[in-house]
């Protein structure tokens, strides 16, 4: 559904007349619906800007095209789907150049999703390598999001775009990041989604992205260089200003997609796909 | 604490091994894992996670483990060789939810699932292939900075981690002394502060003097956004630590965990010697470690076990990311407190731990009962 595409353009046209149309637009919302393609049922649209990563100095923004991001993460059930049809990415035919031997182990065998199966079946596809994520995608006529249409979309609270220093978005976040995964992920589409429509950014899983290895970093707080060096910094210790504390977030999700190599299958990093507005 | 709300929701579902056992598991296999490490077997956590599938998700949705607190005597003992040993030892990464104190909860990333991390014991010039591997998990990124080893960041960019990873480095020991190993991802204040430091002893090649017990102590700082005391689930603070004001200072990670309030007080025998290894993660905050009612008799500082020992040193000053070796001697039966003596550490933010003096009274150095 592209709510907030729709609203977005209804609040163009007046804003005094904005409560008006405030119920037209709930009013017409199944009708834009149903002309957009059946695809874009189950993907939320990002209407493209710019935004401000958290390595960058102020008069560096990113700017970000319009698309279309998948409201939830990919799931067990949609993964086994699609494992069904294409053998080659199943738990036993899988090339091991594709993905390491924990590939899928959380599963009991190439198409059953073991003991808990309808417990698990709607919870996040995780242990899935990027090629098998990129596959996935490819499939479904989507791709995976880039770097930063991911950063973009998640930087949006549940009532705002750019939130990104909203001390109180990022504290939920980091929240999330200091709190151990339960060893069974629950559903996806159980928290708030934010301004998008999109649900389970944070606090679910980490996700792959298409060009996750273009951070570097090498682990170490007192010997990064390049463009992350001025935040390690800041980071290796608290000495820093506030504005520290909000980048922590981000920082930590940078490093995370660092610390990744393709082939890499992780307990609590799954993945959703993108797609171009056309 | 609005996600885990929705975890709880579809819990009810959950479960087959009850907590309990569970939280049993997860001890037992603590508890060997400590006790081998150093003697060449593995460091083994992850058989902990093994024997423990299904947490209770009603409760937390997280590893929860029953003890945080290593046990002061699960250390290998003194090394018996002339001649170099290679070591394989795994260390393990875990992020679990346990108690401070009684009804006070908190994320504690540790090393092993205990505070402080398993105790690693080698003898100068043996060599170590660890692997360091993060528990799958995990949430957040981990690796482990050696103060005992020569080499780039101690060996903490090529242990650098993702959860269900691991990455292996070989290194000699090549200086004998009590070093602390910690881990360093940023932030490693915070990393530090929650649980992930320990020790590794290089013991000299002629050996230690002849004691009649070790005792494994550390101490660290915990910033929270809760009150010393309040029930719940204890947040972290970064604000508290970047202004260095931590509101629990533990030994052991547990408030007053070894004394008869918490895990028992430890107890030994009038006329016995004991060593004690004591290493202080901090972050921030200096110790003065003393005992109360005793004396260390002999102390090095720094653990620098290759220098001459102080005699008879009241209170020594061990600052963080560092450690400290003290010999004392138990001649009247009594408790000994040990304590930081920057006092405002000790009753509410919890830094005591009490060994227990056992025998008869001994007026003579000692007479409670005086009268002329």
């Amino acid at each position: 559904m592209s709510n907030a595409y729709v609203s977005k353009r209804v609040l163009k046209v007046s804003a005094v007349l904005k409560y008006r149309f405030f119920l037209l637009y709930i009013l017409f919302t199944a009708g834009f619906g149903a002309n957009a393609s059946a695809q874009t049922d189950s993907m939320a649209f990002i209407e493209g800007g710019h935004f401000m990563p958290f390595y960058h100095t102020s008069d560096d923004s990113v700017a970000v095209a319009s698309f279309y991001l998948d409201k939830h993460p990919v799931t067990n059930g949609e993964f086994l789907a699609f494992v069904k049809v294409n053998p080659q990415w199943r738990r036993s035919q899988v090339k091991s150049i594709f993905a390491e031997p924990g590939y899928l182990n959380h599963w009991s065998g190439d198409l059953d999703l073991g003991p808990r199966a309808e417990q698990i079946k709607d919870s996040p596809v995780t242990n899935v390598s990027w090629f098998a994520a990129r596959a996935y995608a490819q499939w479904k006529g989507k791709r995976l999001p880039t770097l930063h249409e991911w950063e973009y979309a998640a930087s949006a609270s549940r009532d705002q775009p750019l939130a990104g220093r909203n001390k109180g978005f990022v504290q939920q976040i980091l929240d999330w990041y200091s709190r151990p995964s339960p060893t069974i992920l629950p559903a996806v589409g159980q928290q708030t989604p934010n301004y998008y429509g999109v649900y389970d950014l944070h606090g679910l899983i980490w996700e792959w992205v298409q060009d996750f290895n273009t951070v570097f970093i090498s682990g170490e707080s007192r010997a990064d260089q390049g463009e992350l060096k001025q935040f390690y910094c800041a980071a290796g210790s608290s000495a820093a200003s506030d504005i520290d504390k909000e980048n922590y977030a981000a920082f930590l999700r940078y490093a995370f997609r660092g610390s990744l190599e393709a082939d890499f299958s992780v307990g609590n990093l799954g993945f959703r796909c993108a797609r171009d507005k056309q | 604490m609005k996600s885990r709300k929705n975890y709880s929701r579809q819990s009810n579902s959950s479960t087959g091994v009850s907590r309990k056992q569970f939280m049993k598991n997860i001890g037992g296999a603590m508890l060997t894992g400590s006790i081998m490490a150093g003697t060449g077997f593995s460091l083994n956590a992850r058989a902990a996670a093994a024997a423990s599938p299904k947490t209770d998700t009603t409760a937390s949705s997280a590893v929860e483990v029953d003890r945080i607190a290593a046990d002061p005597t699960a250390i290998p003992g003194p090394i018996r060789r002339n001649t170099p040993k290679t070591h394989e030892i795994e260390l393990v990464s875990r992020e679990v939810i346990s108690e401070i104190e009684d009804g006070v909860q908190f994320h504690y990333l540790t090393f092993g699932g205990q505070v402080p991390g398993p105790f690693i014991r080698v003898r100068q010039g043996d060599t170590v292939i660890l692997t360091h591997k993060s528990a799958p998990e995990n949430v957040l990124l981990h690796n482990v900075d050696f103060h005992s080893v020569y080499g780039t960041g101690g060996g903490a960019e090529a242990t650098f981690v993702t959860p269900g990873q691991s990455q292996t480095i070989k290194f000699k020991a090549m200086y004998p002394g009590a070093y602390i190993y910690h881990c360093a991802v940023p932030r490693m204040d915070y990393h530090i502060s929650s649980g992930m430091y320990g020790m590794m002893l290089v013991e000299p090649e002629e050996g230690l003097p002849e004691v009649d017990h070790e005792f494994y102590f550390g101490q660290n700082e915990i910033y929270s956004q809760q009150l010393a005391g309040e029930k719940g689930m204890h947040e972290f603070n970064f604000e508290d630590m970047r202004k260095e004001t931590p509101q629990y200072v533990l030994l052991n990670g547990e408030k007053q965990a070894i004394t008869a309030n918490r895990r028992g007080a430890l107890k030994v025998k009038k006329g016995e010697k004991a060593r004690i290894f004591f290493v202080n993660g901090g972050p921030n905050l200096s110790s003065s470690f003393h005992p109360i009612g005793n004396v260390w008799t002999k102390t090095w500082r720094e653990g620098a076990i290759a220098s001459n020992p102080e005699r008879f040193v009241q209170t020594a000053l061990v600052p963080p990311g560092s450690c400290g070796i003290f010999e004392m001697d138990f001649p009247v039966a009594s408790t000994v407190h040990l304590v930081d003596h920057a006092l405002s550490r000790v009753a509410n933010k919890g830094m005591m731990g009490d060994i227990i003096v056992e025998g008869p009274e001994d007026p003579e150095i000692f007479d409670p009962n005086y009268s002329a």
